[in-house]
């Protein structure tokens, strides 16, 4: 897998658990959902707990957890099924301020949508990774200086400038 | 200084009443010409897989189609400039083969460009403020408007700066681009619906309430398609300033709760259906009471400055009723009956609406070649402002003509080809492309459009016949809404052969209904004298001033029913 920051390919702080793997008692660690309540009991409240979700959980299933977690990553099963983007922007509403990653085969061309939403990393397999380097991400994410939404993270809102712009 | 003031300040040439861009607007799709670019080099350098470049490539308008790749020009709310009607004139000529194809969204399809000149059409439109974002894929489309706006008596508020306010925050957003399907939305401002938005995935009414304050009736769940449903209201008032915040309410319930497993069940339609409109309209009011609002408390104020740009020309002051007219039909009845059937009432004292059809008798519904988009560009600038429309029925409309021009207008458009008097009669076809050129067509659209034309080429006749909507559809996708035609054609395929399925009774506006099927399908050749006795049937039966889908409603399906019937007796095999 290659992770995606910044338009940049960087290092995984993280390390993804198998379901099979016991608890380690330092670093950070992905869980998957249904192994989450067990493993914020055990590693109790100061741990460094990720937990990777699928894109049709509600997010009052993840409400009460999402202070305790450092990471939430959202599986897109397909790049072309963009329910992970109401769930991330959904998750940001109710406070979340860890780090929301995207987890799949998403293409470069959708960066621009994947930050908008409100997530910080993409997670992509590593053939997709080969065929879209670096600077190809780079790229889309520098695609557009603006954009005509107001309350998506990002990049500058057009319409916020008109109204410095009438302003001034 | 007002937003008008200030284009006319800069633009002293310019059409005064539609919108015009900004540095932001022209530089958000300077990029979008240049990220595509870049989308086509790494699909031809095979860094995009066909299957990852296909959504991206929808998303600007680029289908493959059955011969070529198609590319649709997104027209917003149906308004063009004499500028940007000669430049998709240019660009057929220049890429394509001399003509387009105007669409029931309003929007314009070449058929035949290339891949790799797109993006330089997409450059050649950008320079007249034009684009092909969101002409396809499953995002939010092209919005579409009455394509009377502004210049209709029964109006209550042009319904364009709504529409381009609404296609300004659905241009790529970041939410919403992904969705399990397709999603059309439709802006009326009047009281008669020529905009059909009780068949759109969500469709706009603006209303004014009991203090006289304007906001939106909001229709949700409406379509067409292989499985047709009459929308239905989720907010029955909306305040102006709530609208976006609204809509993203139920862009977001659908994004997570819209069907993905089966595309055909994909379209908000399902969703509502399945789920009722009851449920559907809590989560909506849910979803809207939990979202931070404050982002949207400037809204009105761009909407202001939108609105600013859709001022009324610099009409003069005229009587209501122009003699020059009055005697130039006396003296050319041609030209009368062009009047009295493609002109329609304006709002201002002495002007007139002027709908130029493109269904010439045996025609392909909705084409026009390079040549007459010049002469309608040209046509606009002299006589209307320099404004043009496109309709969803497929025809162009001049919305600004001096009475006292109509005879010059008429005679420039009729050595144009451009004068049939037929808007609205029964030759006036709606048609998809069919299977001359849809890969998804299952029977041709444009040979049955044609024969049934020819069939009732006496105008005469086509007049004391009256209004009557002809749609028909190569397949059940149902582009060419057969489904709200008085009369509806569904081409379909049956052991081989093209099999026609009459339907009866669809009504596009307020009063929306599907048609109902009347039998049988029929052959190609038989469809032109079904359609006949049916329409002789309507017109033995009819009483003083009823239209067609009034005799089918007081007489009865059963009635209509007993022409096909009568049909197969007569040694048809039908």
């Amino acid at each position: 897998m290659a992770l995606i920051s910044d338009g940049r390919f960087v290092e995984d702080a993280w390390r993804r658990l198998a379901d099979e793997e016991a608890l380690p008692k330092a670093g950070k660690v992905i869980v998957s959902f249904p192994r989450l309540e067990h493993a914020l009991e055990v590693l109790g409240p100061m741990s460094s707990l990720g937990v990777i979700v699928p894109n049709t959980t509600e997010p009052s299933a993840l409400v009460e957890a999402l202070p305790r977690l450092g990471l939430v990553s959202i599986s897109f099963p397909g790049f072309a099924d963009g329910r992970g983007f109401s769930l991330a922007r959904l998750l940001r509403r109710a406070g979340f301020k860890g780090e929301l990653r995207a987890s799949g085969r998403l293409v470069a061309d959708q960066y621009s949508h994947v930050v908008g939403s409100g997530f910080d990393t993409i997670e992509i397999p590593d053939d997709l990774a080969e065929r879209q380097d670096e600077e190809q991400w780079r790229a889309a994410l520098n695609a557009y200086s603006m954009s005509y939404q107001r309350g998506y993270t990002g990049r500058g809102s057009i319409l916020e400038a008109r109204r410095r712009a009438a302003r001034s | 200084m007002t937003a008008l003031d200030l284009r006319v300040a800069q633009r002293p040439n310019s059409p005064m009443t539609t919108y015009r861009y900004d540095a932001y607007d022209a530089a958000f799709v300077r990029e979008r010409v240049a990220e595509f670019r870049e989308q086509v080099r790494r699909r031809l350098s095979g860094a995009l897989t066909e299957e990852e470049f296909r959504p991206f490539r929808l998303m600007n308008g680029l289908y493959l189609q059955l011969h070529a790749y198609m590319l649709r020009v997104a027209i917003p709310y149906g308004t063009l400039t004499a500028r940007q009607m000669r430049r998709l004139a240019d660009i057929a000529d220049k890429w394509d083969k001399g003509y387009g194809h105007f669409t029931t969204r309003q929007n314009l399809q070449y058929n035949w460009p290339k891949l790799v000149d797109t993006p330089d059409i997409l450059e050649a439109l950008a320079d007249v403020e034009m684009h092909a974002i969101q002409t396809s894929g499953n995002c939010i489309r092209n919005v579409t408007a009455d394509h009377f706006a502004g210049v209709a008596p029964d109006e209550i508020e042009d319904p364009r700066p709504t529409a381009e306010f609404l296609r300004q925050w659905s241009s790529l957003h970041p939410e919403f681009s992904f969705l399990p399907r397709k999603f059309k939305i439709a802006v009326t401002g009047a009281e008669h619906d020529r905009a059909a938005i009780m068949v759109h995935d969500i469709g706009l009414r603006i209303v004014s309430n009991a203090v006289g304050a304007i906001g939106y009736q909001v229709v949700v769940g409406g379509g067409l398609g292989r499985s047709p449903f009459i929308g239905k209201v989720v907010g029955e008032f909306v305040p102006r300033a709530d609208l976006l915040a609204f809509l993203e309410a139920i862009m977001r319930v659908y994004n997570r709760f819209g069907r993905r497993d089966n595309k055909y069940k994909a379209r908000i339609k399902i969703l509502v259906h399945e789920t009722g409109i009851d449920e559907i309209r809590a989560a909506v009011e849910a979803e809207f009471a939990s979202m931070d609002r404050s982002i949207f408390c400037h809204d009105p104020e761009e909407f202001e400055r939108i609105a600013g740009f859709f001022a009324p020309p610099p009409y003069e002051s005229l009587a209501r009723d122009s003699q020059m007219l009055h005697a130039a039909k006396l003296e050319t009845p041609a030209f009368a009956n062009f009047v009295d059937v493609n002109v329609s009432a304006h709002k201002t004292p002495g002007y007139a609406i002027v709908t130029v059809s493109l269904k010439p008798i045996g025609g392909v519904p909705g084409d026009a070649t390079s040549d007459q988009m010049r002469v309608l560009a040209d046509a606009s600038e002299r006589f209307g402002f320099g404004e043009l429309r496109v309709s969803h029925e497929q025809n162009i409309i001049l919305p600004h003509v001096k009475q006292d021009d109509l005879f010059a207008l008429w005679r420039m458009l009729d050595a144009a080809g451009l004068a049939t008097a037929n808007a609205g009669l029964v030759s006036d076809i709606i048609a998809c492309p069919g299977m001359d050129y849809c890969s998804l067509a299952t029977a041709r659209s444009i040979p049955i459009a044609q024969a049934i034309s020819k069939r009732f080429s006496d105008m005469s006749r086509q007049r004391r016949i009256g209004k009557l909507g002809i749609k028909i559809s190569g397949c059940i996708n149902a582009c060419g809404h057969h489904h709200v035609g008085a009369i509806g054609i569904l081409g379909l395929e049956k052991k081989g052969q093209e099999s026609y399925q009459i339907t009866l009774g669809g009504d596009p506006t307020f009063s929306a209904s599907i048609g109902e099927i009347l039998g049988p399908g029929v052959t190609v050749e038989q469809a032109p004298d079904v359609i006949e006795h049916l329409v002789d049937f309507y017109l033995a039966e009819r009483e003083e001033g009823e239209a067609f889908i009034d005799t089918w409603r007081r007489l009865g399906h059963a009635r209509f029913k007993d022409v096909l019937r009568r049909e197969g007796e007569d040694g048809a095999d039908i």
